[in-house]
């Protein structure tokens, strides 16, 4: 690996190495930038450090303390954050979806939420791009959306849970789609074929996974990136012009500062407003790019409840991918809503902790019913949603008066579900549930309470006002200042983030490629 | 907390199943295996495990019983509510949750967020044993592991309520702490130990080897056998090399 000292001036210091810092460190060191991106997690060897545990594997999460409250407070730890050389891809489902078109312009198309500063045709073209380097395994035809290129790799077979998601849909009447999945089904590079252990939401310790881990970062190192781990950025500074020089951060107990000609922040929709806002000074009071007030502001989760159920057959859902099939049916049918946005639904393969956790959280059971329950585990099905929740400014992260193990003051994160957002999660819940009731599923019942993935906090926008970056991830108030993660979304649609994370990304370094060809930089 | 309210949501006396297709609460209450000969340690030197896996797990098994993050007395509470939340089976080693709750907090192996106005999970289980200690003893003169076991359900079930309104249990309530704390820990760590995969039938630590049969009522000759079952694993001749 190249390594920079801290006193050279790198083109790009990243803070964040998952789905934004991972693609972008190697895209822009492919193209000649010198970068160092920092990261607070380890660089794991997964072949070596995984295990096969549900616990021992809380490893790979982002476990500082942090405070959720609201009236609908988030669970964060490893339900959302990752804390890792690859981020949160380390531990994600790999589920690699397109937005729907129209939700680039929601609101003047559907007339929810807030437009996108993009063109969903564009975003189209980076999609593929991320799909090929992804090697994204996916059905041939994608039943929904405008016509894509086929997927680089063919389709995993069905494990029995998503066989039985697919007789659901077919009841109702909606199609159904073999899952695109970022997990190789035949071998590529050092990646052999995804073996169906079923703990990928715990690390792949086979490197099937297509992860930042296994694919940027390995092309980031080959083109010439610095990757520092165990690096956690506490601060940016800001010289009297009002341009960033680079960020403090603490290695190894020492506090250090790397200079670099520009920052890109990639933390992810809790840690990017952190440390935006811990980085206030004089000039900016509020904190870095915040003269709109935005930062911190318009978080957004993902709804994540789930229909219940058991089955005669034995279905054994801890084999395979857990969401090997899905329906996108809700996210472009707009008849017969009560709300806006949309969701899909996704076959399930919990394991035996986060089992037991939907038991006790959606049923309050415990003593021996709730050992007599946990002994269908081989019967059980489930089909679980993930749905667009609307942005809503008072839905934020700010700083608590509370410090952590750094000294620096952590995130208070507070949430409450609007009405839209309840509409959305009843129709879904009665969806899933008549799903399961017609493939002959009995003891049935719904999970209210579960939410997933996050976004916004550094919302991209038309203007000063009523963003913190522009269509290129740079911050209005500071231009060597960019912010390139999950926080930049206005909107978060009815399908996990990650690849449409990953294509930003690749549409930003080509973006700082032009503009630098430009002098623009 | 202001719940979601539900057009379709079953009746709590059937425990929240909705009334489709069937619903019959379980009324079992001496739950028994339906995978009695299996044993998913007997995979610790197969191609299912590999040496990570075999270092968390040792280390697990091995976890000392006695207190060294809880006080004695916070302790004995602990002991009692763990029987009561997972009642395990007298006829085999009992699963030492308490223990492996302990060694989780003396090593803050835990997700980091607290949510308000719960303490950090260390601080609020110490203060919710403390709370649940002085609730027995205003409301029946004795500790709480001296009572019987019904009256120690009653307790637990008052306290899921959130009928309980002690002082000791401020900031938090004792509705909350059962909920994120009680209901999420002592299940977690039932269900991370090996004796509960080889009780629920789960194929366990699963790596490098994964699985190659994954249809519906199919099974690796490595999986476990259900009583009466159903599934198929494939001829004996064909798996000979399966270890
Ligand atoms: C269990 C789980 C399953 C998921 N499944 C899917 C899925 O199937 N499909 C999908 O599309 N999405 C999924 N997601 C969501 C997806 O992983 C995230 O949306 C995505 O990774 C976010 O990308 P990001 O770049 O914004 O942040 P991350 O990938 O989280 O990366 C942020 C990185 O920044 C580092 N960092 C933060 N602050 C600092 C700092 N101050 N200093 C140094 N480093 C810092 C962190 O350590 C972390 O490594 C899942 C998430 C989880 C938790
Ligand atoms: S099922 Fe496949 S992707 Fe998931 S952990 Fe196993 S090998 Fe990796």
């Amino acid at each position: 690996m190249r390594c920079h000292a801290d006193t050279d001036t790198v083109d790009f210091v990243i803070v964040g190495t998952g789905a934004g810092g991972g693609t972008l460190a190697a895209r822009l060191a492919e193209q000649g930038f010198s970068v160092v991106a920092l990261d607070a997690g380890p660089f794991f060897r997964p072949l070596l450090d995984f295990a096969s545990d549900e616990t021992a594997q809380n490893q790979l999460f982002w476990t500082d303390k942090r405070v959720s409250s609201g009236t609908n407070p988030i669970k964060m730890g490893g339900n959302n954050s990752g804390k890792a050389v690859g981020g949160s891809t380390v531990h994600f489902a790999m589920v690699s979806l397109r937005f729907r078109p129209e939700w680039f312009k929601s609101r003047s198309i559907l007339g929810y939420g807030a437009d996108w500063p993009l063109d969903w045709a564009e975003m189209w073209h980076y999609y593929s791009m991320a799909e090929q380097a992804l090697a994204i395994a996916g059905p041939i035809h994608y039943p929904w959306g405008p016509k894509r290129p086929r997927y680089p790799y063919r389709a995993h077979e069905l494990n029995a849970a998503a066989k039985l998601l697919a007789r659901g849909c077919e009841a109702l009447g909606y199609r159904w789609s073999e899952t695109p999945l970022a997990t190789v089904s035949a071998p590529r590079g050092k990646s052999p074929p995804c073996v169906y252990r079923g703990f990928c939401r715990f690390g792949c310790s086979t490197n099937a996974k297509q992860s930042a881990l296994t694919v940027w970062i390995p092309r980031a190192l080959k083109a010439g990136a610095e990757i520092r781990d165990l690096a956690m950025a506490g601060r940016i500074d800001v010289d009297h012009q009002g341009c960033a020089t680079g960020v403090h951060y603490v290695r190894e107990g020492q506090w250090r500062f790397q200079n670099a000609r520009n920052v890109i922040v990639c933390g992810y929709a809790i840690e990017t407003p952190r440390l935006l806002l811990n980085s206030e000074t004089a000039c900016f009071p509020d904190g870095l790019a915040n003269s709109s007030g935005l930062v911190g502001r318009y978080l957004m989760t993902q709804a994540n409840q789930a229909a219940w159920g058991r089955m005669e057959d034995e279905v054994r859902w801890y084999k395979g991918p857990p969401s090997l099939a899905l329906t996108e049916h809700w996210n472009y049918e707009d008849r017969g809503k009560d709300f806006f946005g949309g969701y899909c639904w996704m076959g399930q393969g919990p394991l035996p902790i986060e089992w037991v956790s939907v038991q006790t959280s959606a049923r309050g059971l415990w003593g021996p019913a709730l050992r007599t329950e946990m002994m269908d585990y081989n019967h059980q099905i489930g089909v679980k949603m993930v749905g667009e929740m609307l942005p809503n400014e008072d839905n934020r992260v700010t700083l608590d008066d509370d410090t952590d193990q750094y000294g620096l003051p952590i995130p208070r994160i507070t949430y409450e579900w609007s009405e839209n957002d309840k509409r959305l999660i009843n129709h879904a819940l009665n969806q899933m549930t008549m799903s399961l009731a017609a493939i002959g599923a009995t003891r049935i019942f719904p999970q209210d309470d579960d939410t997933n993935h996050l976004a916004g906090t550094a919302r991209m926008g038309f203007n000063r006002e009523t963003s913190v970056v522009n269509s290129d991830c740079r911050s209005w108030d500071i231009p060597n200042l960019w912010i390139c993660d999950g926080s930049v979304f206005p909107t978060t649609g009815g399908v996990n983030p990650a690849l449409t994370i990953q294509a930003l990304a690749l549409r930003t370094a080509d973006r700082i490629k032009h503009l630098a060809a430009r002098r623009e930089l | 907390m202001s719940r979601l309210r539900l057009t379709i949501k079953g009746p709590a006396e059937s425990g929240g199943l909705i009334a489709i297709n069937g619903s019959t609460p379980m009324d079992n209450i001496d739950p028994r295996s339906l995978y009695p000969d299996y044993d998913v340690l007997a995979k610790r030197t197969s191609l299912s495990w590999n040496d990570a896996t075999r270092r968390v797990i040792d280390a697990r098994l091995a976890v000392p019983r006695e207190p060294r993050f809880f006080s004695g007395e916070q302790w004995a509470t602990l002991v009692a509510v763990c029987r009561r939340i997972l009642p395990q089976p007298a006829d085999r080693p009992e699963v030492p949750i308490a223990a492996l709750l302990d060694n989780l907090l003396r090593t803050d192996d835990t997700q980091g967020f607290r949510v308000d106005p719960l303490p950090y999970d260390g601080p609020a289980w110490k203060q919710g044993l403390v709370a649940l200690e002085a609730e027995a003893r205003a409301a029946y003169h004795a500790a709480f592991p001296a009572l019987s076991e019904r009256v120690q359900d009653a307790l637990l079930k008052e306290a899921q309520a959130g009928r309980l309104h002690h002082p000791a249990w401020a900031p938090m309530t004792a509705a909350l702490f059962f909920k994120h704390r009680i209901l999420t820990d002592i299940p977690a760590l039932y269900y991370a130990h090996p004796t509960s995969w080889s009780e629920i039938g789960f194929g366990g630590p699963a790596g490098p080897r994964g699985y190659v049969r994954m249809g519906l009522n199919r099974r690796d000759p490595w999986e476990a056998r259900e009583v009466g079952a159903t599934s198929q694993a494939p001829a004996r001749a064909l798996t000979r090399h399966a270890r």
